[in-house]
């Protein structure tokens, strides 16, 4: 189902949760609302969902203006993160929640609850209490049970946030697996850019209320639109404004970021270079992330293989030249930095 | 099974000496005094221990008794849950004084209690004037002994249940209406059942304290023997014509009736709060 965000606004007392936001989301998609806690990602979510009313603007969906549709008429497919199952039902109790208040006659709510079961890998859960459960045997169970009554676009707010590491990462494997199979379209909020990389199709990447900008991974991570996504969706350095490394820099207050997987290391000068001296080296693994420092006293950290470091035979203290791929050149507003900072 | 298989591991050692300790404080609190009733009782032998108790003016104390507990107990069930629910739920100016307000019966003397609703009720009294005239008697009356229960049952319900709903979680709330409840049904099949456990201590507790309740009644009821003359004032009644074991049978019967109303309740409440993993 097509959701249609349009020009919407929220305010809490003072603080502006969403300003003005105009979004469209195509049908059977996986989108992810990447952004920092408090950017106002979980209330859209909820503006969607109906459980916040917008102060202005209009929610359609499915070419439907749904703003003032109660929520119960929406038949839309919440999960909390910390699950909010019904503790005093069993799981198969809390599957059929959805259909039990709609009347459905008994014996197709067996066999929906049975199916459910199968399909978030639970068959044989059906008579235990949530409080017998795991987490992530929590979340799957909250994931049938909004999948029950056949929502038209399934919500799911920061879903893995309360899971453990290791379980996250299965989960969003499998969910990415289930929406493949079941085709609703999904919206998920997460912190986490790894998480949204991973599962999603397209990524809304919200700051302050606002969208920054709607894209799919490759876009997002590979073409980021300000400097905000770009230090939000991982490591980034900044470099010094160098005329004759970026001779495209004319004006003096602009930023250059580059990632540390974009820097190459050599012993021998050679090409456009920074001089840098190492710091400390830390090795993680099958890769080396090494911590240089410019000569103008400015920290760079550059991401290496473990082949790649072992042929330079890096020590700290030794002088290397710094070859910079990929740099990207956003205006540096000021405003703006004092955010990339906050989310580094 | 031995008392060891009970003792496991814990954090906190002197399983041992804290059951010790139990045993010998309700002993000493509540086993003792009440096995020496049974021996009392016991003295008057088993025909004359059965006339005292079925004798109709006793039997319809007993009625009387149990009958306004229950009744007052129930309603403060209902009430108490809904002031319990404003004061979780809502907020208001004044609202710390109201939650002050509902402890006022426990520490409030009965008797004062019992003064203060006899005059209210009374014929003549500031409300009994006007419900006179409608043919409603309330003082000198079972209505009255309910009012005056009903006044010191009152915190119970709202003291048990204030913290569960403080502790419920609104998002439960929320998903049952995501998924299509209205708040009638989130009301009956959400809230409701995850409110049952407490409630039932609650009417537990007020019931099991109307039971026994003495000073406030007697001044409200009128005493009216086969009328409104509750168990605990004919208990009294036998102690002042010295009629110690008639008394004490009197109490004995109550006491075994409570007992298994009591734990009839218990069973109940374990049964509705069977979802919680201990």
């Amino acid at each position: 189902m097509s959701i249609l965000i349009d020009n919407v606004s929220k305010n809490f007392g003072d603080f502006q949760a969403v300003a003005d936001i105009r979004l469209e989301i195509q049908p059977g998609n996986l989108v992810a609302l990447l952004g920092p806690s408090g950017c106002g990602k979980s209330t859209l979510l909820r503006l969607i969902a109906g459980l916040e009313l917008p102060d202005s603007g209009q929610i359609w969906l499915e070419g439907q203006d749904a703003t003032r549709q109660r929520l119960q008429e929406r038949n839309i497919g919440f999960v909390f993160q910390h699950y909010a199952l019904f503790k005093h039902l069993t799981v198969a109790q809390n599957i059929a929640f959805g259909l039990e208040v709609r009347k459905t006659p008994k014996a197709p709510i067996k066999a929906r609850v049975e199916e459910l079961l199968e399909l978030v890998q639970l068959a044989g859960y059906g008579g235990r209490y949530p409080a017998q459960l795991s987490g992530g045997q929590r979340q799957r169970v909250a994931l049938a049970r909004a999948l029950a009554v056949e929502p038209r676009v399934l919500l799911l707010d920061e879903p893995f946030g309360a899971l453990d590491a290791r379980v996250r990462k299965d989960l969003r494997a499998w969910l990415r697996r289930l929406h493949d199979e079941v085709h609703v379209t999904t919206i998920f909020v997460t912190h986490d850019p790894e998480e949204a990389l991973e599962v999603s199709d397209t990524i809304v990447v919200m700051n302050k209320g606002r969208v920054e900008q709607v894209g799919s991974p490759v876009e997002i991570y590979d073409h980021p639109e300000s400097a905000f996504v770009m230090s939000f969706l991982g490591q980034v350095n900044t470099l010094p404004n160098t005329p004759e490394l970026f001779p495209q820099l004319s004006e003096a207050a602009r930023e250059v970021l580059v990632r540390p997987h974009d820097l190459s290391l050599s012993v021998q000068a050679g090409g456009p270079s920074l001089t840098a001296r190492v710091e400390r080296l830390m090795y993680l693994g099958w890769q080396v992330q090494a911590e240089l420092v410019l000569e103008a006293g400015q920290p760079l950290i550059v991401q290496l293989s473990r082949e790649q470091a072992d042929r330079l035979q890096l020590r700290p203290d030794q002088p290397v030249y710094v070859q910079v791929r990929n740099p990207k050149i956003f205006p540096a507003v000021a405003a703006d930095k004092q955010l990339i900072e906050a989310a580094a | 099974m031995t008392l060891l298989a009970f003792k496991k591991h814990s954090v906190l050692p002197g399983f041992g000496l804290s059951l010790g300790y139990t045993v010998f404080y309700l002993s000493m609190i509540v086993l003792i005094p009440l096995s020496a009733l049974f021996f009392k009782s016991a003295t008057m032998g088993w025909t004359q221990f059965w006339t005292t108790v079925t004798d109709p003016r006793v039997v319809a104390a007993y009625q009387l008794t149990f009958g306004a507990s229950l009744v007052a107990a129930l309603i403060n069930a209902v009430f108490g849950l809904l002031v319990a629910w404003v004061l979780v739920r809502y907020t208001f100016p004044g609202k710390r004084i109201l939650d002050a307000l509902v402890d006022l019966p426990f520490a409030l003397p009965t008797a004062v209690a019992g003064i203060a609703l006899t005059s209210l009720y009374a014929p003549n009294g500031w409300i009994g004037q006007y419900l006179d005239p409608l043919g409603i008697k309330v003082a000198f009356t079972p209505i009255g002994i309910v009012i005056a229960l009903m006044f010191i049952g009152f915190p119970f319900v709202v003291r048990t249940v204030q913290p569960v709903l403080q502790d419920l979680e609104l998002e439960s709330e929320e998903a049952a209406a995501c998924l299509g409840a209205s708040r009638l049904q989130t009301f009956l099949t959400v809230i409701l059942p995850t409110l049952i456990p407490s409630l039932l201590t609650g009417f537990t507790l007020a019931f099991a304290r109307a039971l026994g309740e003495y000073g406030s009644v007697v001044f409200i009821s009128g005493n009216m023997p086969g009328r409104t003359e509750i168990a605990s004032l004919l208990i009294i009644t036998k102690l002042e014509q010295y009629d110690y074991a008639g008394a004490t049978a009197i109490a004995v019967v109550m006491l075994v009736a409570a007992f298994v109303l009591l734990f009839a309740i218990n069973l109940l409440q374990r049964w509705s709060s069977r979802f919680a993993t201990r």
